[in-house]
């Protein structure tokens, strides 16, 4: 009876293994859960769930499962009504990527929830919420086919509808790319070296024995430094809107990169589209909370290498042009492409990761710059296989400009 | 087929916890599981390990885990120069190799002859490989010194419990063998018992007063470290000795400084008051 639940937990995205399982079992045998179902819940969670992140999308299973209560009859009949206009409402073409930011089954399912609590208040502010997340929430709470249905009709044959289905699927593989997949592969970014001044704490052993020899056979121990890694590291990051949608991602790259310690110094700046006479210190990107890009260029030296993360999206003269910079009242003097060439060729080791899947470089809006700047810079999806080439091409030296 | 369940842990009196919490020691304990307790700081995960070694009349191992730390060192360690310099100067057994065999805490938790409870605390702070290189000892409670050909192994298998703030993630393989719970941040009636616990002494009035200002103040969404439970001990030790009255807090917040540690969280607090809200939660990019 029981394997069932393990099915629902692993259909809705939680991963108990047959370990845990066998865990649970052992444990329930021993009368362990008690006679209740409360006790028979806690013991559940505490076997087979590891994070707390689970706990959410773990109670809806234990629900749908045990109470036989289907997430979809608690959906008022106005929510469905709904539903069946929503094609007419809905005009998704220019955002179609915020698809990459819903697709989450804990998020789906809180927003679910909040939705279906704001749709018993205000009944007309409900369009653009359940527009733009509405029908993918469907698809995940019981009325799958429904939802995607709905999702898709207005635009039957539209390459969109097409193109967000098929993200979907991308991102449920980029969604097990998590903070750890990242830290793990930027272990392999290091070089090390001992010429640092750290403490002598490692025996030399060559050294020992020399030592001992020339002291008449008295033991005479030598220590040596450490070997320690010498990467410096420089990481620029997009804070654009058009990076919203990969905010999640981008998140866990940094999240990935500050958490390491591994690097003998980590700088990070960020910018909006693209580089222009400035460096904001922050991702909020607050005008004057910066510092000059010339300035960074002088004071880190071609040892950094350099990281840039950014979608490479945008108006063709925001990067080829002077004074393309997007935000009112700055003037940038010199093309934002001239001045990706100048950091390219004062950081040896350079590269760019973009967010957006490569199968779509050529394709989508901002093709042309994604191209420019593809030139300058070895650019690599951000994905795990991305990153590790990126890795590799950190630690050889590429062709200088 | 299912004997019944006898509850091992039932608390102890300096500690408060919830139900769930109690269950999942218990499962722990019955099934000779790891528990991974993470949580908050300030929400007692290192506080449990002491309580269970209390009530249950057992010895608390303590293994404080630092960036440096090896799962080695946990081991044991092998004091090769002392044995160099005592061959040297001629000085003790050196063909005794168990003599510089020194166990680490995982090691004196494994041969500590009654049960032991075995704190391993903050493992996240640690190398990110660190949780991995324990799995074999955990599940087993052995481990092999080749020096000795030796085989350490627990006579009654410890009571593991396991701190993390979730600074790193941890490895699949070594979350999958633990008891996993997470501590919520306690309500305010589980928050009165906590102070009570600690100060029963107190005014009711002001125990009442700073605790709503305690969780009106954790209420505001953009401070960057909320103030958590030690910090409310802090406080209310300094409300008191200072002879502070209750219907002064609803004014204002006396010691401020022990509850909100960053300047941010001040200027943040300092602007809900004046103007009722502060947007800096809300700061959006230009253009």
């Amino acid at each position: 009876m029981f394997l069932a639940f393990f099915y629902l937990l692993k259909a809705r995205g939680l991963r108990p293994s047959i370990h845990q399982w066998m865990t649970l079992m052992d444990a329930l045998s021993r009368g362990m859960g008690g006679a209740s179902l409360t006790g028979f819940y806690a013991l559940c969670r505490a076997v087979l769930l590891t994070n707390e992140a689970d706990f959410d999308r773990f109670d809806e299973a234990f629900l749908e499962f045990f109470r036989d209560v289907a997430l979809g009859e608690d959906i008022p009949p106005e929510f469905l009504d709904w539903i069946a206009e929503s094609p007419r409402v809905r005009d998704l073409d220019d955002r179609d990527e915020i698809w990459d930011s819903l697709v989450s089954y804990k998020e789906l399912l809180k927003r679910l929830e909040e939705r279906l609590l704001e749709q018993k208040e205000r009944h007309d502010g409900g369009t653009y919420w359940v527009g733009t997340g509405g029908a993918s929430t469907q698809g995940h709470g019981g009325f799958h086919e429904q939802g995607i249905r709905v999702g898709g009709e207005g635009r039957h044959g539209n390459a969109l509808a097409v193109a967000a289905a098929h993200r979907y699927r991308d991102f449920r593989e980029d969604e097990v790319l998590g903070v750890r997949q990242f830290q793990t592969a930027l272990r392999h970014l290091r070089q090390y070296s001992s010429r640092d001044t750290a403490a002598r704490t490692e025996l030399d052993l060559p050294g020992t024995i020399d030592g001992t020899a020339a002291n008449a056979g008295t033991l005479k121990l030598v220590y040596e430094r450490p070997r320690v890694n010498t990467v410096k590291l420089l990481v620029l990051f997009d804070c654009a809107g058009s990076m919203e949608p990969y905010a999640r991602l981008a998140n866990r790259l940094f999240q990935a990169v500050s958490r390491a310690n591994h690097f003998k110094d980590t700088r990070f700046y960020y910018f909006h589209n693209s580089v222009y006479d400035k460096l904001y210190r922050t991702a909020e990107c607050i005008t004057g909370d910066w510092v000059d890009s010339d300035y960074v260029l002088r004071l880190l030296d071609g040892e950094y290498r350099l990281v840039i993360v950014g979608d490479a999206n945008m108006a063709p003269y925001e990067l080829f042009m002077k004074s393309g910079i997007a935000v009112r009242g700055i003037y940038s003097g010199e093309p934002s492409i001239d001045r990706l060439r100048r950091f390219r060729r004062r950081f040896g080791h350079a590269v760019w990761l973009n967010p957006i899947p490569r199968a779509r470089w050529s394709s989508q809006r901002g093709h042309e710059t994604i191209a420019a700047i593809g030139d300058i810079f070895p650019m690599h999806e951000l994905t795990l296989g991305g990153l590790d080439k990126a890795i590799r091409e950190l630690l050889t030296r590429p062709a200088q400009m | 087929m299912a004997e019944t369940f006898r509850e091992a842990y039932g608390g102890s009196a300096d500690y408060v916890l919830s139900d769930e919490l109690r269950g999942a020691v218990n499962i722990a304990v019955a099934l000779e599981k790891p528990l991974l307790i993470k949580g908050e700081p300030g929400t007692g995960k290192t506080m449990l390990a002491r309580s269970i070694a209390d009530a249950l009349g057992k010895e608390l191992i303590v293994w404080s885990i630092k960036s440096t730390t090896k799962a080695q060192d946990g081991l044991y360690h092998y004091d090769t120069v002392q044995r160099l310099y005592d061959s040297q100067f001629g000085e003790g057994d050196v063909k005794d190799i168990a003599r510089y065999i020194k166990l680490g805490r995982l090691g004196e938790a494994f041969t500590s002859a009654d049960r032991a409870v075995l704190l391993i605390d903050e493992i996240d702070k640690a190398d990110l490989e660190f949780p991995n290189d324990l799995l074999w000892e955990l599940d087993q409670m052995e481990f092999y010194i080749p020096e000795t050909k030796e085989t350490v192994r627990a006579a009654s298998r410890p009571i593991v419990v396991i701190t993390s703030n979730a600074e790193k993630e941890l490895p699949d393989a070594f979350l999958r063998r633990c008891i996993f719970h997470y501590i919520a941040f306690p309500e305010p009636e589980q928050m009165e018992r906590i102070v009570r616990v600690h100060y029963p002494d107190l005014e009711d009035a002001l125990v009442a007063a700073a605790i709503e200002k305690f969780y009106e103040l954790r209420g505001i969404g953009d401070l960057q470290k909320k103030p958590a439970t030690s910090e409310l001990l802090d406080w209310l030790l300094a409300l008191s000795l200072s002879g502070i009255p209750a219907e002064r807090l609803a004014a204002e917040i006396p010691f401020l400084g022990v509850l909100l540690k960053k300047n941010e969280d001040t200027d943040t607090y300092q602007e809900v008051q004046e103007k009722g809200y502060s947007l800096r939660g809300f700061k959006r990019p230009p253009g």
